[in-house]
């Protein structure tokens, strides 16, 4: 069984045109082209029009330790399967 | 002052809303800023003041051993749970029972992979490799929530999952979108917004069923006389025995205990039962005016923690099917890295 | 029109029996990022196959949705082709059966593009982009495995060997069809031979071709497939869910 790392990539997704690339998250994948695939399934799914960028990890550097860039930015670009899409019964709360 | 939004009447929206909250939180968190650590600060008073102050600690701040190996495990153990999560309900895609469930079921298993990779990735801003977690996963020195070791036995359990179990989860979840560690609130915010939809399709496939066929209704009561107890074991062990707890609400990883939490689920779900048409399997459930709070039977803890120790229904067979994905997979995976290999060579040799 | 119902109905049992076998993947790709992208793939299939169902019901006039069209008939009745209701085997060969399916379904749904039924049209429209993704993706793997390690090349080769007969089937003429699926197989070879020589596999040589799902005829494998996939929906007959 293979123990090398699969390299890890940070993505940047461009959710609408007029907006800059802002950081999503990461994954891992064995080279770039499978990174950008697997960027669109986790972090896009199917929206056109967005532009990708995937940067290998490894090649950041990083201000440290005070740093002001999310790793995480919360992306509000993830609008399929809205919980809206299901009727919530008449009198159900909490849900 | 976090303690607040979850007294009394619940914010519009209900449980989305509280997500919103917490978004809303760290972003004023966030303004709020803070100036770097000198060098020479106490780093410790510097990570308290952080804390105390509501604000998010950083991949690269300095943080006591003991936080970061709480938090590893902890995410961790969330991302496991959402790999093995995705085996009892995807039993059931390939026999859904129209077309738009299929799709609906396909849609929300493949989600819990996403969030299984938004916690790996979380995990691995603390200094530890997936693969190093997969393989604790796999080597059974981690867990993974033991409510997946219980079996799907018929569609409904697919709506009891989605209902009562993604229910209680995100009781669990919500409070960790205001998590003192920045990367792992991030990853909760975003969860919390897909499992939203988890819950709600559970809840709409038991209300189709509860008011269809007498055979459907029943398959709905049989489902959910499974579920409830498994669900309120979700939040662990009374806060009496829980060995982390203290610790952890002290560091603002944990913000409610046990008993808060399942308390917190029981509430809501009487009412929603009561929509569905449908009886909660538990003789003692009854409204306490005092406590303005529902009184209700504990789950048998002594199961949750033969469970644990792997001695629950499907504890083995889960294992085994992450086990066989993995092994099955090798091949692919050395063969995708010896073509990154090869074609990274070549493109330099090109450049 | 009785040739557009018979054609709508094919292309609608392809994606189904596709969606059906890919959906077998979930909890058990080769990796995590896997398990999403044939999820992905799964769903293009079973979201094409729901409104092709949903239209050919609408022009059989016969009452019927797209889950009696999925549910309530037999292997008999299907009309899809061989290829898809194959079982899925090792990662290869369900990525080879991506590749012919692939390479088949981006030329059939442009032309269907541009038919002169609107409906057909549309759908063909939306499911081109969705094939083409498909198609990148089984050829950026049939690459990876081809061009890998000598056992994910051994592994490839015979998986495309395995699944290239049935590719014949798919391009067997149908002249009063909206496309003809005869006029769509030199874009294939095209596209096929491409892929296999940059994964430096053989393009199998021309040998058995079977033949029979157009016509209800199909293999050992479907009626399994069906007795798993419409066993709930038939216990609780006229039921909503």
């Amino acid at each position: 069984m293979s123990q090398q790392h699969t390299p890890l990539w940070e993505v940047f997704v461009r959710a609408r045109r007029g907006l800059a690339h802002t950081h999503v998250g990461s994954l891992h994948a064995p080279d770039a082209e499978l990174a950008l695939r697997n960027a669109r399934d986790l972090y896009t799914r199917r929206q056109e029009g967005v532009s990708i960028w995937v940067v290998p990890a490894s090649d950041i550097t990083a201000s440290s330790p005070d740093e002001k860039d999310a790793f995480f930015d919360p992306a509000a670009d993830k609008v399929y399967r809205h919980p809206t899409f299901y009727e919530v019964p008449e009198g159900a709360a909490h849900l | 002052m976090y303690g607040n939004d979850f007294s009394g009447e619940d914010p519009p929206g209900g449980l989305l809303g509280e997500v919103e909250a917490a978004e809303a939180a760290l972003r004023a968190a966030a303004e709020r800023g803070r100036a770097a650590a000198e060098p020479g600060a106490d780093l410790a008073a510097y990570f308290a003041g952080i804390v105390d102050a509501d604000q998010k600690v950083e991949p690269r701040d300095w943080m006591p051993e003991a936080y970061r190996r709480t938090l590893i495990r902890q995410i961790a153990q969330h991302a496991h749970s959402e790999i093995i999560g995705m085996q009892p309900e995807g039993n059931w895609i390939s026999r859904a029972p129209s077309l738009k469930r299929k799709a609906i079921l396909l849609a929300k298993v493949q989600d819990e992979a996403g969030h299984g990779l938004y916690l790996y990735a979380a995990a691995e801003t603390l200094g530890i490799s997936r693969d190093e977690l997969v393989d604790l996963l796999l080597s059974g020195r981690q867990k993974y929530s033991s409510i997946f070791n219980y079996p799907t036995l018929s569609w409904a359990d697919v709506g009891a999952i989605g209902w009562l179990v993604d229910g209680a989860a995100i009781v669990n979840q919500v409070p960790l979108c205001r998590c003192s560690y920045g990367p792992y609130a991030r990853a909760m915010i975003r969860v919390c917004k897909e499992e939203s939809f988890h819950q709600r399709q559970g809840y709409e496939i038991l209300h189709t069923l509860a008011h269809g066929t007498p055979a459907q209704k029943e398959m709905a009561q049989d489902s959910v006389n499974r579920w409830w107890y498994p669900s309120l074991a979700m939040f662990g062990p009374p806060d009496g025995d829980s060995t982390h707890s203290a610790q952890s609400m002290a560091w603002k990883i944990k913000r409610f205990s046990n008993d808060e939490l399942r308390q917190r689920f029981v509430d809501m779900c009487v009412g929603q039962a009561e929509v569905l048409g449908l009886t909660l399997p538990d003789p003692d459930l009854r409204w306490n005016e005092e406590r303005q709070s529902y009184d209700f039977t504990q789950p048998d803890y002594d199961e949750l923690m033969r469970v644990i120790k792997g001695n629950g229904p499907c504890n083995r067979q889960r294992m085994e099917h992450r086990r066989r994905a993995h092994r099955e997979g090798a091949w692919v995976r050395e063969a995708a890295a010896a073509y990154a290999a090869k074609h990274t060579e070549k493109e330099k040799v090109a450049a | 029109m009785k040739g557009s119902f018979a054609f709508t109905l094919a292309l609608g049992d392809d994606a189904l029996i596709a969606a059906q076998r890919l959906a077998e993947w979930t909890t058990r790709a080769p990796e995590m990022e896997e398990d999403i992208a044939l999820a992905n793939i799964a769903l293009d299939q079973l979201g094409a196959a729901r409104l092709l169902l949903s239209y050919a019901g609408e022009l059989e006039g016969a009452g019927r949705d797209e889950d009696a069209l999925a549910y309530l008939r037999d292997d008999r009745e299907f009309r899809n082709c061989l290829l898809v209701e194959l079982p899925n085997g090792d990662f290869a060969v369900t990525m080879a059966k991506l590749l012919v399916l692939a390479a088949y379904q981006v030329p059939l749904y442009t032309a269907l593009a541009d038919s002169s039924d609107e409906r057909l049209a549309a759908i063909g429209g939306k499911a081109r982009k969705e094939s083409a993704y498909h198609l990148d993706h089984a050829s950026l793997w049939v690459r990876r495995l081809g061009d890998g390690t000598e056992e994910s090349h051994r592994r490839m080769q015979a998986g495309i060997d395995q699944i290239w007969p049935y590719a014949d089937e798919l391009f067997v003429a149908w002249p009063d069809a909206p496309v003809d699926p005869a006029t769509l197989r030199a874009a294939f070879d095209e596209t096929v031979t491409t892929v296999l020589t940059e994964a430096t596999l053989t393009v199998p040589e021309a040998g058995w071709s079977p033949t029979g799902g157009r016509d209800g005829l199909h293999t050992e494998h479907l009626s399994y497939l069906l007795a798993e996939m419409q066993v709930l929906h038939r216990a609780h007959p006229g039921a909503r869910w």
